[in-house]
């Protein structure tokens, strides 16, 4: 349990400085926001017709920047070798690391979707389930995404194959978040798409890392 | 608990390039054995084959009564050219952290820095410390959590002359406590061992 423990602490102290951090991937989430109405116009009844499927599709794009140095890093300097020598498995250090980055840029990023969302002119009474959505779905974003950071160790330019392999996966969350929220501003039933939405973030949080220890064990022999 | 390594007509291939093939040796408890060969003769995937993070062509690799997984998981170290440190992070936080995840404690972590005199250097990031500091912030894994067996890639080469003798010091107590040393080096170590020469 310590090393479970000492392992999020690190991992969570390297996703915060790792290319900045939450930081950067909260900044490039206002810049997309931002740059949204100078390409849609400014009239407020477009804006907000597309604001919560703006904020969302800005969100996944967001948890995409820091994804291809979770396992690069530790793959090059070696550090993924002296992680393997250990009796935790390394499905579960992948797992752990998947929620360090989440902690690290999801959660930020949670934060930071609903103040975007009402910025473009989204209800005010949709805040909550922006912060729920963006959060579950962070959780999904990390899990699917380190999938695609795992599979593309050892590639020259592994960050643009990670977001080629992950955009497929980030499909379903994007969906599902964007219909429970679409469905909420037109006053529709919004509990399915949320249920979907969590359901595929517990299926990548369930299956995520034994694809991802599989792609480490594969690029370290 | 490995009690010894056997090494049972190994052959490994890395890239399309057969490396070495039948390598046999037996290594016992308190026994160090020096891996010598040209540069990209295998040293390095020898080692790393005996962690089980490279692949055999051929043979097989034993711990005695161990399962190879535990003896993997919790029975040996391996300090090579690639440490792991992150050169963000200060000296503590990445000591504190790979003792923990070598099984050791805090108090275990502390007493290996005094033996490795990192104490001074504890505050400072890994990024500011010399080759031959970094490499007995490595080495400090060893003693931060004891493990029978330790695996070295080149562990003499950045430290100094007084530092090589220490740390043959260490060796000869690990090897007196029953441990297992397996190293690969290019100078003599300055221990007894036996030698195995890969592609001789």
């Amino acid at each position: 349990m310590s090393r479970l423990g000492a392992l999020l602490a690190r991992e969570t102290a390297l996703a915060w400085g790792r290319g900045g951090g939450p930081l950067v991937s909260v900044g490039f989430y206002a810049g997309v926001a931002t740059l949204l109405p100078l390409a849609i116009g400014p009239e407020a009844e477009r804006l907000a017709a597309v604001a919560p499927g703006a904020a969302w599709v800005a969100l996944a794009l967001a948890s995409l920047l820091s994804l291809d140095r979770l396992f690069e890093r530790d793959y090059e300097d070696g550090a993924l070798d002296h992680l393997t020598l250990s009796p935790v498995p390394l499905e579960l250090t992948c797992a752990v690391k998947c929620a360090g980055q989440w902690l690290a840029t999801g959660a930020p990023l949670a934060l930071a979707a609903p103040v975007a969302a009402i910025a473009l002119g989204a209800p005010l009474a949709l805040t909550p389930l922006i912060f729920v959505c963006a959060l579950v779905g962070g959780l999904a974003f990390a899990f699917t995404g380190g999938i695609g950071a795992a599979l593309s160790l050892g590639a020259r330019r592994g960050g643009l194959l990670t977001a080629v392999i992950v955009l497929p996966l980030f499909v379903p969350p994007v969906i599902f978040g964007g219909g429970a929220l679409a469905a909420f501003a037109g006053g529709l039933p919004w509990a399915p798409g949320l249920a979907l939405l969590c359901a595929y973030g517990a299926a990548a949080v369930a299956l995520g890392p034994l694809a991802m220890a599989a792609a480490c064990r594969n690029a370290l022999s | 608990m490995i009690e010894r390594l056997e090494l049972r007509g190994v052959g490994v291939r890395r890239g399309g390039r057969r490396l070495f093939s039948g390598l046999s040796m037996t290594l016992g408890a308190g026994e160090a054995c020096a891996l010598t060969g040209a540069n990209g003769a295998g040293k390095t995937s020898l080692l790393r084959a005996v962690a089980g993070l490279v692949g055999l062509e051929a043979g097989e690799i034993a711990f005695g009564a161990a399962e190879a997984s535990e003896a993997r998981g919790a029975g040996l170290h391996l300090i090579g050219h690639q440490d792991g440190l992150k050169p963000a992070r200060t000296t503590r936080e990445e000591l504190d952290f790979w003792s923990v995840w070598s099984g050791g404690t805090a108090a275990s972590a502390e007493e290996a820095a005094k033996a490795l005199d990192l104490v001074a250097l504890l505050d400072l990031e890994v990024r500011r410390l010399s080759a031959g500091q970094r490499r007995r912030l490595a080495l400090a894994r060893l003693l931060a959590a004891p493990r029978l067996l330790w695996l070295l890639d080149e562990p003499l080469s950045p430290l100094d002359a007084g530092w090589r003798s220490r740390f043959g010091a260490m060796m000869q107590a690990h090897l007196a406590g029953g441990g297992l040393i397996l190293a690969a080096v290019h100078d003599p170590l300055p221990i007894d061992a036996k030698v195995l020469e890969i592609g001789a």
